[in-house]
């Protein structure tokens, strides 16, 4: 990690000459000015400001529009904050079925909640058992196997997505949820790598000790290794469950009934019949959808940030 | 003796190295047993399939090269998408990158609430491409979206953005540019974690502020640039819920991007092999662009403690 690591060489000995004192007076004279000016501040903030409302605009549009009674949505110039707010829209949207004979939306939930609970589960517990191996254990092969597991990150899932359709098809699984679980309990090459590298951190004295009391690797693995790895093993969590959450190719190329449909394929198909009709309902969907992603983000921010920047992109 | 008591340590000592290493092969089992089935296969499977002809109801029947050629002479819709492809990361992934850059800048400048800030714009990057493409459908809708009422509020004219031949792909850069968190965040890490020293020194010799972003912070900041662009290329290459969802390909196959247009000749017409073929292609332009990347990359790339 290289945030907050400072190494200071001391400046006073550039070039072997003691400057240090009046150089940086200078700096601050000079230099550091414009950091603190006034026209500099406003500059940013108004950046800032302006920035920050053009991302939150379609956040806006999309809350704005999910309270409009039905008629408001369609007059112009439109509302910008809708009178009254029908918070009954959500109830409305969660529990109208979209056409004949298909369940409500609700239905669609349990099916994404099965594959992300699954989801997540399976990918803290295959990828940090392979990322163990790969940081603390010594086997011919190793290196090569990990350029490869690093490697597959540059298939597209084109490749593997045909393939991988006929092998359902055979188990017939097609249109169950079985194909959108079980290969997630084989590791997957992203994970491996983070917490490969997280794990990397942990003193090596804490297993050897371990070790020499006669623990196995199993026990130091499931005692020490993750026990201490639980900031990196939170952010795979909240990363996979975003990924599984909101995965969509993979459940529209498995399941074909509303049944067993997801969250994103039912919002897609929704887009496609109904295109222009329901917006207010559209919108109340699409944010019941957003919003456990958007809840995780807010509680975990420090796991998502640190999920991100744990892994040095320099190696 | 010597020699038997050689000959036991040794071999003590060999099998406890085997015995670890079963110990380690057992925990890369998992991804051994899914690479094989998952990955492995399919990828030889695929590769095989790409020169059958097969559409699920009869047996497969070899094609040869036949699919590789169609692709570049009969199919135009393949010709199409490729270049769909290739305008969208050629514009998408520099433009995102340069935001999300520009943000990280601003939020280095030790502003006041940076965590507020910084959730401000990483926020899009949780919402699924499926429901942030629906929320840009209806932004982009053309008499009742904000954009065109937007634009009319400050006296433009708005267009039907989605239905808009030569405008609709910058519709779908724009939404893409809404997705820049991650990037944005790795940059962000990347500009707190730069030696001070550096700067310090640089004033001494009283470099102005462009001089220090171009001879310091660029330079320093040259691996994140990197990784950061073979991520973005690898992604956007492989873009499909954007364009499934909010224009369907159209108008006109102008949005219709490599990756939907495989998934309906995989899905809708059970064109197995054909898929399959178009899917290597995919692989290729990912593959050739990442080592175009990687070449490039000893150029400009900075690595501190590099003595290259």
């Amino acid at each position: 990690m290289a945030v907050g690591d400072k190494p200071a060489p001391p400046a006073e000995r550039l070039n072997g000459q003691a400057y240090a004192r009046p150089s940086r007076l200078r700096a601050i004279l000079i230099g550091n000015r414009f950091h603190t000016g006034f026209v500099r501040l406003s500059v940013i903030y108004i950046l800032l400001i302006v920035l920050a409302f053009l991302f939150l605009l379609p956040f806006y549009w999309m809350v704005n529009t999910a309270l409009k009674p039905a008629n408001q949505v369609f007059t112009l110039p439109p509302t910008w904050i809708p009178q009254p707010a029908m918070w009954s829209n959500f109830y409305t949207a969660l529990t109208t079925t979209t056409y004949e004979s298909a369940p409500p939306v609700y239905h669609y939930a349990i099916n994404t909640i099965i594959i992300t609970v699954n989801g997540v589960a399976a990918t803290l517990f295959s990828s940090s058992l392979v990322a163990y191996a790969f940081a603390r254990l010594e086997f011919p092969g190793k290196d090569v196997i990990f350029l490869g597991i690093l490697s597959t990150l540059m298939i597209p899932f084109a490749v593997v997505m045909v393939p991988q359709f006929i092998i359902w098809r055979h188990l017939n699984w097609l249109d169950t949820l079985w194909p959108l679980m079980i290969p997630h309990w084989f590791g997957s090459a992203w994970n491996i790598f983070l917490l490969r590298q997280f794990f990397m951190t942990i003193p090596r004295e804490y297993d050897e000790a371990a070790f020499l009391d006669g623990a196995s690797r199993w026990h130091i693995f499931i005692r020490i290794v993750l026990p201490l790895s639980k900031p990196a093993l939170a952010a795979v969590a909240v990363f996979a469950f975003v990924f599984f959450w909101n995965d969509f190719l993979g459940p529209l190329i498995i399941l074909s009934t509303p049944e067993n449909f997801t969250l994103t394929i039912f919002l897609a198909n929704f887009s496609v019949a109904y295109r222009g009709t329901p917006w207010n309902l559209y919108m109340a969907a699409a944010l019941i959808i957003i919003l456990p992603c958007l809840i995780l983000f807010f509680f975990s921010q420090n796991a998502f940030l640190k999920g991100i920047t744990v892994t040095d992109i320099k190696g | 003796m010597n020699t038997t008591g050689f000959t036991v340590h040794n071999t003590i000592w060999r099998s406890r190295r085997l015995r670890d290493a079963l110990v380690a092969y057992a925990f890369i089992l998992p991804w051994i047993i899914g690479f094989v089935l998952f990955v492995g296969g399919p990828i030889v499977a695929s590769f095989g399939l790409s020169f059958f002809r097969w559409k699920m109801i009869a047996p497969p029947r070899f094609y040869g090269l036949t699919h590789y050629i169609n692709m570049f002479t009969s199919d135009e819709l393949f010709r199409i998408s490729i270049w769909v492809t290739f305008k969208f990361v050629l514009i998408s992934v520099p433009i995102g990158q340069i935001l999300a850059l520009g943000l990280a800048l601003l939020l280095n400048q030790r502003v006041v609430m940076l965590g507020f800030w910084r959730s401000v714009f990483y926020l899009p990057a949780v919402v699924s491409g499926v429901a942030g493409s629906i929320i840009w459908v209806w932004m982009y809708h053309n008499e009742l979206g904000i954009v065109n009422n937007g634009l009319q509020l400050i006296g433009l004219e708005g267009r039907n953005w989605l239905f808009d031949r030569p405008m609709v792909l910058g519709a779908l850069v724009v939404k893409s540019l809404w997705n820049i968190g991650i990037p944005m965040v790795i940059y962000l890490a990347a500009l707190q974690g730069l030696p001070q020293q550096l700067y310090e020194a640089a004033d001494i010799d009283g470099a102005g502020e462009g001089a220090k972003f171009f001879a310091i912070t660029l330079p320093m900041l040259s691996p994140a640039i990197f990784f950061n662009v073979v991520m973005g290329i690898i992604t956007s290459v492989q873009t499909f819920a954007e364009p499934y969802v909010m224009t369907g390909g159209g108008p006109d196959n102008a949005t219709l991007f490599l990756g939907l247009h495989l998934y309906q000749s995989a899905f809708h017409f059970l064109k197995m092999g054909y898929a399959s073929a178009m899917a290597w292609i995919m692989f290729l332009i990912i593959f050739g662009l990442t080592a175009f990347q990687f070449r490039l990359a000893s150029r400009w790339v900075y690595y501190e403690g590099d003595a290259r």
